[in-house]
């Protein structure tokens, strides 16, 4: 064992290095390593530690969503479901309900497309050019959500980059309306998503062996059946993390759509903020926010069925 | 014969699907970092309105930002709230990730959700629910109201990032230590912490750069007196695109490049953990 003695590390960064070997080691022997860890500290003990976070997660997480969800069952007149029936009674609220949930679907489309064979490639990648081109999608996920909006409408409007690229090509003979549409809007967020679908799958994609690929090679598979039987269901896991993360975080995304969608395409996030801050109808906003938290919950359990079944449907055959 | 007059063309076949695979990945590269690169040269532009590229440049933009005193009070404000908020997540999640870790908690499904909650909880739900509880008690446009906010939705990153360096940790260190009769409180803070250092940073890096680059909370909670970077920006860009917000772009992208190379020189310190440790998103 060469264990370093405790006393000795004052340097953290040897400790750091030295901790690596002792911890591979450690792994094999799982079982002894559990029960020792269980039974160095006290539950009373860990249970103190622990205490803060729970503090801070009652305090601002379940608190201040829970006392805005429950805004919208108590009216004046005591419980009711008013605040839900007003939801499904005016097509205003339907269309842009339907149109929340379309445009998180292309964006989660979208990107899944662009991201499966970047992710892919990534694989293949080593040395600098691997660690360039995971730069180029760390530092868009780094960079704020504003900049990159920012960007965007710089992009996108009248007098813009894309128009006056179009006009001077002579593809178009006056500025297309870009900014302020579904397609501002499908753009900016597949650029600041993209990166929530590329590392997961890559992740999957790594974790499979190469021989798989080998193995199927060998036994005279061509490479579609190769990706099709071997690559693509040992990374589904990664497929439905990405796919959950960006529909989640699309139908829930306020700061492009306010800026980038304009008054005409309102999203339920920007209903909210419209309800919330000038209408102050905090009944009805706090509807809005449990049927997009409810249509968020229900997207995580469909995926993760969807995702059963189409591995038990590719074991199959 | 036949196989020697097959095995090219699969070579070249293969070749081509690489060559069209590379070609495409370049492109989405490009697509994903273009946008943000745009910025730069906008900032040094010397026309009075904003052209891409510029016909003359200058330095006129960042004189503009740095006289401005609404830009540079929403800046300050944005780097105290970050900075408080980055201490107090560090301090609540390092010690919960060893609560976690050492007790095994964390290993269940359902645990690993509820810490990832915040994380994962449409971005609008979360502001307007912080909204409505921080103005019952008066905390709305408050320093403490932020931190409380930016708290708790960096927390996931802090116990993810730490938990992964602890994992790294052999527990039997500790037990030696405790065996050879060293009191809990020098355990944890000779061997347990500075073993876990390296992940430690990575969280408080994470955390300070979420809550900096923050948005959506923070443009409910903010007020006049008291406004983020990010709230200050999203009125810029809602009323005018001035070249002074392409100043800030490029000053916080330059922010965000040196912390993605601070972690990754982190990251490289703690090889034996986890390597999804590094890739965890941050939260909207």
């Amino acid at each position: 064992m060469s264990i370093n003695p405790p006393s000795l590390p004052p340097s953290p960064l040897r400790a750091a290095r030295t901790a690596a070997p002792v911890s591979t080691r450690g792994a094999r022997f799982a079982a002894p390593r559990r029960t020792l860890a269980g039974g160095l500290y006290r539950p009373a003990f860990l249970a103190l530690l622990l205490a803060p976070l729970g503090i801070v997660y009652v305090a601002a997480f379940v608190y201040p969503i829970g006392a805005f969800l429950l805004e919208s069952v108590w009216t004046k007149e005591g419980l009711s479901l008013a605040n839900y029936a007003r939801l499904v009674d005016q097509p205003l609220y339907v269309t842009i309900l339907l149109r929340t949930f379309r445009i998180g679907l292309y964006v989660t489309l979208i990107c899944l497309v662009l991201a499966y064979p970047l992710a892919y490639w990534l694989t293949r990648l080593r040395g600098l050019p691997f660690s360039l081109a995971v730069a180029c999608i760390l530092l868009p996920l780094w960079t704020s959500v504003l900049v990159r909006t920012y960007a965007w409408a710089v992009l996108l409007r009248h007098g813009g980059i894309v128009n006056s690229a179009l006009l001077s090509l002579g593809l178009i003979n006056e500025p297309l309306t870009l900014l302020y549409t579904e397609f501002a809007v499908l753009v900016a967020m597949v650029h600041i998503l993209l990166p929530f679908m590329v590392l997961p799958i890559y992740s999957s994609l790594r974790g499979i062996p190469r021989d798989l690929g080998r193995a199927a090679q060998s036994l005279g598979a061509r490479p579609a059946r190769e990706f099709l039987h071997v690559v693509l269901p040992l990374s589904l896991p990664g497929v439905v993390g990405g796919c959950v993360m960006v529909f989640v975080i699309a139908i829930g995304y306020f700061i492009t759509p306010a800026l980038l969608g304009g008054p005409r395409m309102l999203l339920v996030s920007t209903l909210i903020n419209q309800q919330v801050t000038s209408v102050l109808n905090w009944s009805f906003g706090g509807a809005l926010g449990a049927t997009l938290l409810a249509a968020a919950l229900l997207s995580i359990v469909l995926l993760r069925m969807l995702m059963g079944a189409a591995s038990r449907w590719i074991a199959e055959g | 014969m036949a196989r020697d007059r097959r095995r090219p063309l699969t070579r070249l076949r293969r070749r081509w699907r690489s060559y069209v695979l590379g070609a495409f990945s370049l492109l989405v590269l490009a697509f994903l970092v273009g946008p943000i690169l745009l910025v730069i040269p906008i900032s040094f532009g010397g026309s009075e309105f904003l052209e891409f590229p510029p016909k003359s440049y200058s330095l006129r933009w960042y004189a503009a930002y740095f006289s401005d005193h609404e830009w540079i009070a929403a800046t300050l404000f944005s780097l105290k709230v970050a900075s408080l908020t980055a201490i107090c997540a560090t301090i609540v999640g390092t010690a919960a990730a060893f609560a976690l870790v050492r007790s095994g908690w964390g290993r269940h499904d359902l645990v690993g959700a509820l810490i990832a909650a915040p994380m994962i909880t449409p971005a609008i739900i979360t502001a307007v629910g912080l909204y409505l509880a921080l103005s019952r008690v008066g905390l709305v446009g408050q320093t403490m109201g932020f931190v409380l906010a930016h708290t708790v939705l960096v927390l996931p990153l802090v116990v993810i990032s730490v938990s992964a360096s602890l994992h790294g940790i052999e527990p039997r260190l500790e037990a030696a230590a405790m065996s050879l009769g060293a009191p809990l409180s020098s355990v944890l803070a000779r061997i347990t912490l500075p073993l876990a250092l390296p992940g430690i940073a990575i969280g408080a890096a994470f955390a300070f750069i979420s809550s900096f680059d923050e948005a959506t909370v923070s443009f409910f909670l903010s007020t006049p007196g008291g406004k983020t970077l990010p709230k200050k920006m999203f009125e810029g860009i809602e009323w005018e695109l001035s070249p002074v917000i392409a100043v800030v772009s490029t000053l916080l992208t330059l922010i965000s490049f040196v912390l993605v190379l601070l972690i990754a020189a982190l990251r490289g310190l703690r090889r034996g953990a986890s390597p999804q440790a590094g890739f965890v998103p941050p939260p909207m």
